[in-house]
């Protein structure tokens, strides 16, 4: 126990010492120094991963708070305060990964006071600011509580219902905008990606990946934090994955016909290799598992389901922001080291805090999260996800 | 009204002195080195290209609805109503969403720059405004490229179509491209040759359309969405305490 610590404590130094200098050379050499973008390939990694597939990875605390808080589904309780912190900090480090990717970063603000509606981009960046700040809200009773500040913690209950339907209004719109920042595009990015559905698609996969992560999470801090998993919450969020996973396909497979691609797709060309692999992850392997009640119930399948299903839409995103442009443009475009580095470093934080914050505050202590709600759980109108589940 | 570049390439010698001009004109740094790059950059606006002796010239088209004005989250680029599309450095936060939609490839971005700005052709908007002509207009020998009123120059260039037929292919570029752009082009070679996207390919709707008509419902939706996200909450929430209530008023009963 203590070596692996020691291990994953050296791993963490060295990501960060690397990213560290890479962050020197971004911030005192510049973009050209520091990345492969050219002016051909403007948006390279810290776009297509960073910001679209950390955006999407952050979808578990909308998901879990409206499976929850909307339709009732006390099952998922338990996870409600992990999927909210995973959230909160991904949003921050997408933020944070923000600053690096911008050529300007110290203009940021300008956001503020510039705004364009018509801007796509605006739009995003705005929801993704208010919706930071609704995540800090929904956030904060684990440190009221910490702190045993009951005043705080009543405040926070009476706006609450306010957090909730703001939380998931603000993510339903930026979560499909990211898609829709793709719209002006038909010409560049390949048939295989571009589709007037982006957004539905953005949003539909970012569903699927908030249940996909918070299986993913749960088992993940069971096995590292050394806490029991609960068998009917990765059940139901096994059962939801799978509905969700089969919207996404019909609504996918009904834009390939539609558009009448599925030829184009069958013929093999470096384009359909890549959309081979994203299909292969995000449908194939994990709609073949859940199908399998055994799956189902079984908390080390449905981990291999959810990673699955988490890479297949990373596939999926940087698909649509790396890989689908290239033959317009010309070229391949491959991250330089720096680039990944930097990428790492996001991702080693994100993990770091997640630490910090379960060993210091109560995000696993569910019998605290039951006060901000009803003063007793009654088992009432499950929703869609519950009936998933069975 | 709003103007226009006209560029005839037939009447073109390949001097490249509205590149000179340009960068005079922009500040920009001009020399034999800069003179035989065959790539528009951060440091070169404007340039003429050469294929079977024939000289194409390529510069920001100046889009009659932008694309890279619609998507910029500041308002940064803009088009002005005599028709250049300009660039305010100040309110840029470099994301670089104008590069990756204009579809021209036309922004371009100074990658070694620690404050990088965007860098394109901006028509020369204080000539411009002042009257004047662009600067690689002014200096052109032999008319091939020209300034003036954009209804004038289209008339212009079907005139000279029709008069010399075999000298060029029957289409102006520009016309109808993306809504229509205030750079035309008539040349006897395909523009595609040079580097331009081909008309059918980016198609005759203003590229601002295609986000449009996502964004212009979102008005609507954010009323209708938040009613129907608060009505499932009240719903939900109303259930359990009638539920509450009547297990309340049962253990009441019994007791």
């Amino acid at each position: 126990m203590k070596f692996k610590l020691t291990f994953w404590r050296v791993i963490f130094i060295v990501i960060m010492v690397l990213g560290l200098y890479s962050s020197y050379v971004r911030y005192f050499r510049g973009l050209g120094t520091a990345t492969n973008m050219t002016d051909q390939f403007p948006w390279g990694l810290w776009i297509g991963f960073d910001c679209l597939c950390g955006v999407m990875l952050a979808a578990g605390g909308f998901c879990m708070v409206g499976a929850v808080y909307l339709f009732n589904v006390e099952r998922l309780h338990p996870v409600v305060r992990p999927a909210v912190l995973t959230a909160f900090l991904g949003y921050l480090l997408f933020i944070v990964g923000l600053l690096f990717d911008l050529g300007r970063p110290w203009f940021i603000w300008h956001q503020m006071i510039y705004m364009n509606p018509h801007s796509v981009m605006f739009e995003v960046g705005f929801c993704v600011m208010t919706y930071t700040t609704v995540l800090f809200f929904e956030f904060l009773p684990n440190v009221f509580e910490r702190l045993n500040w009951k005043t705080g913690i009543g405040w926070i209950k009476k706006i609450y219902p306010v957090l909730i339907v703001a939380g998931i209004l603000l993510s339903t719109l930026h979560q499909s905008s990211l898609g829709s920042l793709y719209l002006i595009m038909p010409s560049k990015l390949h048939p295989f990606w571009y589709s007037p559905a982006l957004p539905f698609f953005f949003f539909g996969s970012a569903v699927a990946v908030g249940l996909a992560m918070t299986i993913f999470e749960s088992t993940q801090s069971a096995k590292a934090f050394g806490r029991q998993l609960e068998l009917p919450v990765l059940v139901t969020l096994g059962g939801g994955l799978l509905v969700a996973l089969w919207v996404n396909l019909l609504l996918r497979a009904e834009d390939y016909i539609h558009r009448g691609l599925i030829r184009q797709i069958f013929t093999p060309s470096y384009e359909a290799y890549f959309l081979w692999l994203e299909l292969t992850l995000t449908f194939l392997i994990p709609i073949s598992m859940l199908s399998f009640r055994k799956v189902r119930m079984s908390p080390q399948l449905l981990y291999l389901a959810s990673i699955s299903t988490v890479l297949g839409f990373i596939t999926n995103r940087l698909n649509i922001a790396l890989i689908g442009f290239e033959t317009y443009i010309g070229h391949h475009y491959l991250p330089k080291w720096t680039e990944f580095s930097i990428t790492l470093m996001i991702i080693a934080m994100g993990f770091a805090l997640f630490g910090l914050a379960v060993r210091y505050l109560p995000i696993f202590q569910t019998e605290t999260a039951h006060q901000l709600e009803q003063p007793e759980p009654i088992e009432v109108g499950a929703g869609v996800l519950s009936h998933a589940g069975d | 009204m709003s103007k226009a570049i006209l560029y005839d390439a037939t009447m073109c010698i390949g001097c490249k002195q509205c590149e000179g001009a340009c960068a005079q004109q922009n500040k920009l740094p001009y020399d034999d080195t800069v003179a035989a790059e065959s790539e528009q950059s951060a440091h070169k606006y404007t340039v003429v290209l050469t294929r079977n002796d024939k000289f194409m010239r390529r510069l920001c088209m100046h889009c009659q609805e932008p694309a890279c004005a619609s998507v910029c989250p500041v308002g940064a680029l803009h088009k002005t109503k005599e028709g250049p599309v300009v660039y305010d450095v100040w309110k840029c936060i470099g994301c670089r969403y104008c590069m990756v939609a204009c579809p021209f490839k036309q922004p371009k971005y100074e990658w070694g720059s620690l404050n990088p700005r965007v860098q394109k052709c901006v028509m020369c908007p204080d000539r411009v405004t002042a009257g004047k002509q662009t600067a690689c207009a002014e200096i052109c020998p032999t008319g091939a490229t020209k300034f003036g009123e954009r209804d004038e120059l289209i008339s212009e260039a079907k005139e000279r179509i029709r008069q010399n037929p075999s000298n060029y292919k029957p289409h102006i570029y520009g016309l109808n491209e993306v809504g229509g752009t205030s750079v035309l082009i008539i040349a006897a070679a395909d523009v595609e040759d040079y580097g331009f996207p081909a008309s059918a390919k980016i198609g005759e709707t203003p590229m601002p359309e295609y986000t449009g008509r996502v964004m212009e419902r979102i008005p609507d939706f954010i009323p209708v969405w938040t009613l129907v996200l608060g009505g499932i909450y009240w719903v939900s929430h109303r259930r359990d305490e009638v539920a509450l209530a009547e297990a309340q008023e049962k253990n009441g009963g019994n007791r």
